[in-house]
């Protein structure tokens, strides 16, 4: 076993021991938390699929500032686990019932899927390095790129229009 | 409202002019004014190594007095306890037996002489009174103590060194 | 390249743990002697005289401060979160290290018949790498306030964790343009650039190398943005509830913080290890590999530690920000100025490009 391998179950290991603890934490705080070690986790995991720009920006975009806001909202608002209120049953039935019809979808669509066909390049391969990404999103994506960047830039508008309105 | 001094000054809200607004020119002004001061004599002085004259009349700790045979001057008569302000003074008196010609100066002399350090105000009333020039206010200060009781000064504290036995300790106590 | 256990290059991994080994230790040496530093520039700039008493000059004195930390009672708050409590500072001394191994500190020695590198890891997107590393900083911060149970921390973590989101995305955007000349993320390769062409990059982007200095001392908490502490409002500011060595991790970490972005700076904008005014690749050629080697390091230093006094200088001149002041700064100024600053820039890069001369 190679130490890719080792890597990948090492951080494919900690990823979704961290996602269910997301899941299972009674105190939100300790959720965001754990998510953000399935951030780190997946960062690792682009690494290793030479995508370190990919990795870092996830770092820097998920995991250091749009964690930082969730954290904020829950550090203020000060939830705890005996002042949440109890939920219905059947609200909790329903929620088991949805997540189990998307993990249902999920693994049809992967089963369906033609995942041997496209092995990930490990340990080579310049896919992921800034310039060639660079250069891929300025040519072949840019129409989605650039409607993606007029999303934000409405969202911006929204968030000052919302933020004067009073 | 009429000015309630001539040097008064109304406070001036007019909006900052672009170069005020920029920050970084005054901010270029104050750093040079800390840096300039990098270079300035300091005024502090080391103290323990080096200590500052004091005036002629400075009033510090009290001495007991002895003469220049090395007999205490004090007669406990109790003027300086009555002239002292704060009532940091006590004594007992006691009489000199013979055979201690030597050591006290009268036939009375004080068998304990306390000052509490805590209580004194260091006016200097107790030297002024004293018609025997036993008690004098020194140039030694800042006693510092881990209990109360240590601001009590009894005899052995306040006693000036003998003169004719212990000579050295003698010329240290007066500071020459 | 494939990458199996057997396969690794140990002598490589031996140099890398020296080098990281040392790094770090100079790193907690030079934190050390920045608080005696403070204090003795506080001083002067107050005409005072500073620490004198532990050793020359009181160069013990942070032995001594070290010494008195470590003897502190440990107090860990009852109601708090004890797992996170510990976390913080160990999160803040984490990032605040991890940042120094993409720095290059000098070209490379010739040791043992082998090229010594003296830049701990050469990754390509180098310069996002501390930004990451200190995006994650921000957790230290968050962590110690919120575990401390206690509403003046958590409004101090708030603070500082806002604060640094902010100044943040002003010291992207001028590094951008920064990038945009130098069409490498490679600190080690933005260095070599500057000494090839003896041109440091402070004079090609002025107004980018103003911005990411405001930035930088709001990333490291430093007056006058030092609103995570702020005494005579916050008590102490996010580290209140924080005795002992915790408390010495913090304050270690804001110091780390410090050289490590003075170094940071010195690489980008003044040509990090290159020695000024002294043609490099001739000095080496004419007296050796190693000496130049030695002579960069002693010249990075010099620049981190002129840095290092700048920094200090600030905080004992500058009066702290209101807090609407701050967000005012880093969001209506900075932001567009470095907009601006990466908008001219791209347009001359663009008129270069088309064979424009200057």
């Amino acid at each position: 076993m190679g130490i890719t391998q080792v890597l990948f179950w090492f951080l494919s290991i900690l990823a979704i021991l961290s996602a269910i603890l997301v899941v299972v934490s009674k105190n939100p705080v300790h959720s965001v938390l754990w998510l953000i070690v399935v951030f780190v986790a997946i960062s690792g995991h682009y690494i290793l699929l030479d995508a370190q720009f990919l990795a870092i920006v996830n770092l820097i975009v998920y995991a250091g500032a749009i964690m930082v806001l969730f954290l904020f909202v829950f550090m203020l608002m000060n939830l705890n686990a005996d002042t949440e209120p109890q939920k219905n049953r059947w609200l909790k039935i329903a929620g088991v019932v949805t997540g189990g019809a998307l993990l249902l979808v999920l693994v049809a669509a992967l089963k369906k899927a033609d995942m041997k066909a496209q092995l990930a390049e490990m340990g080579h391969g310049n896919i992921g390095l800034i310039h060639n990404l660079g250069a891929v999103l300025f040519s072949d994506y840019v129409v989605p790129f650039e409607l993606s960047s007029a999303l934000f830039l409405s969202a911006m508008v929204g968030v000052v229009v919302i933020g004067k309105k009073d | 409202m009429q000015p309630l001094t001539s040097r008064s000054k109304a406070v001036e809200r007019k909006p900052m002019t672009m170069w005020e607004k920029m920050y970084l020119p005054a901010i270029a002004k104050g750093m040079s004014i800390t840096f300039g001061h990098m270079f300035k004599k300091k005024p502090t002085v080391n103290y323990p190594e080096k200590t500052r004259p004091f005036s002629p009349v400075f009033r510090g700790l009290h001495v007991l007095n002895r003469d220049e045979q090395g007999r205490e001057r004090c007669t406990a008569c109790g003027l300086c306890a009555v002239a002292c302000p704060a009532e940091a003074i006590t004594m007992e008196a006691a009489e000199r037996l013979p055979g201690e010609e030597n050591q006290y100066r009268e036939e009375k002399y004080a068998a304990k002489y306390e000052i509490n350090m805590l209580r004194c105000i260091f006016c200097g009333l107790c030297e002024e009174a004293c018609p025997k020039d036993a008690i004098y206010l020194s140039e030694t200060f800042a006693p510092a103590n881990y209990t109360r009781k240590g601001f009590i000064y009894g005899k052995e504290e306040l006693l000036i060194p003998n003169p004719v036995t212990q000579p050295e300790e003698y010329a240290k106590a007066k500071g020459l | 390249m494939h990458l199996t256990l057997l396969s690794i290059d140990w002598l490589l991994l031996i140099e890398k743990c020296v080098l990281i080994l040392i790094i770090i230790s100079v790193s907690l040496v030079i934190a050390m002697y920045e608080t005696w530093a403070e204090r003795k520039v506080a001083a002067f700039m107050q005409d005072r005289r500073g620490p004198n008493r532990a050793g020359f000059g009181g160069l013990l004195q942070p032995m001594a401060d070290g010494l008195k930390l470590f003897m502190k009672e440990e107090i860990i708050p009852t109601s708090s979160s004890k797992f996170l409590f510990v976390l913080g500072p160990g999160m803040a001394m984490l990032t605040a290290m991890m940042t120094s191994a993409v720095i290059p500190w000098s070209s490379h020695f010739h040791l043992f018949g082998r090229d010594v590198s003296m830049q701990i890891a050469d990754v390509n997107i180098g310069i996002l790498y501390i930004f990451g590393v200190v995006s994650m900083g921000v957790y230290g911060i968050m962590i110690g306030g919120w575990a401390s149970n206690n509403k003046f921390s958590l409004l101090a973590a708030i603070r500082g964790a806002s604060q640094i989101i902010s100044y943040e995305l002003a010291m992207g955007l001028a590094i951008i343009a920064l990038l945009m000349i130098t069409g490498t993320l490679s600190l080690g390769k933005m260095v070599e650039q500057q000494q090839e062409h003896g041109l440091y990059n402070f004079v090609v982007q002025p107004l980018g190398f103003l911005i990411f200095l405001v930035c930088a001392f709001a990333e490291c908490n430093r007056t006058p943005f030092d609103l995570s502490e702020a005494e005579n409002e916050l008590n102490f500011g996010y580290h209140q509830e924080y005795s002992s060595m915790k408390l010495g991790f913090y304050l270690f970490a804001e110091y780390i913080n410090m050289f490590i972005s003075s170094a940071l700076m010195a690489s980008l904008y003044f040509g990090g290890f290159d020695i000024p005014f002294v043609n490099d690749a001739a000095f080496g050629a004419h007296f050796g590999q190693n000496p130049l080697a030695i002579l960069q390091v002693v010249s990075l230093f010099g620049k981190i530690v002129l840095f290092i006094f700048f920094f200090m200088w600030v905080r004992w001149t500058i009066p702290r920000f209101r807090y609407d002041q701050l967000m005012n700064l880093g969001w209506k100024v900075l932001i567009p100025l470095a907009l601006f600053n990466m908008l001219a820039t791209g347009f001359i890069v663009l008129l270069k490009a088309h064979g424009w001369h200057f």
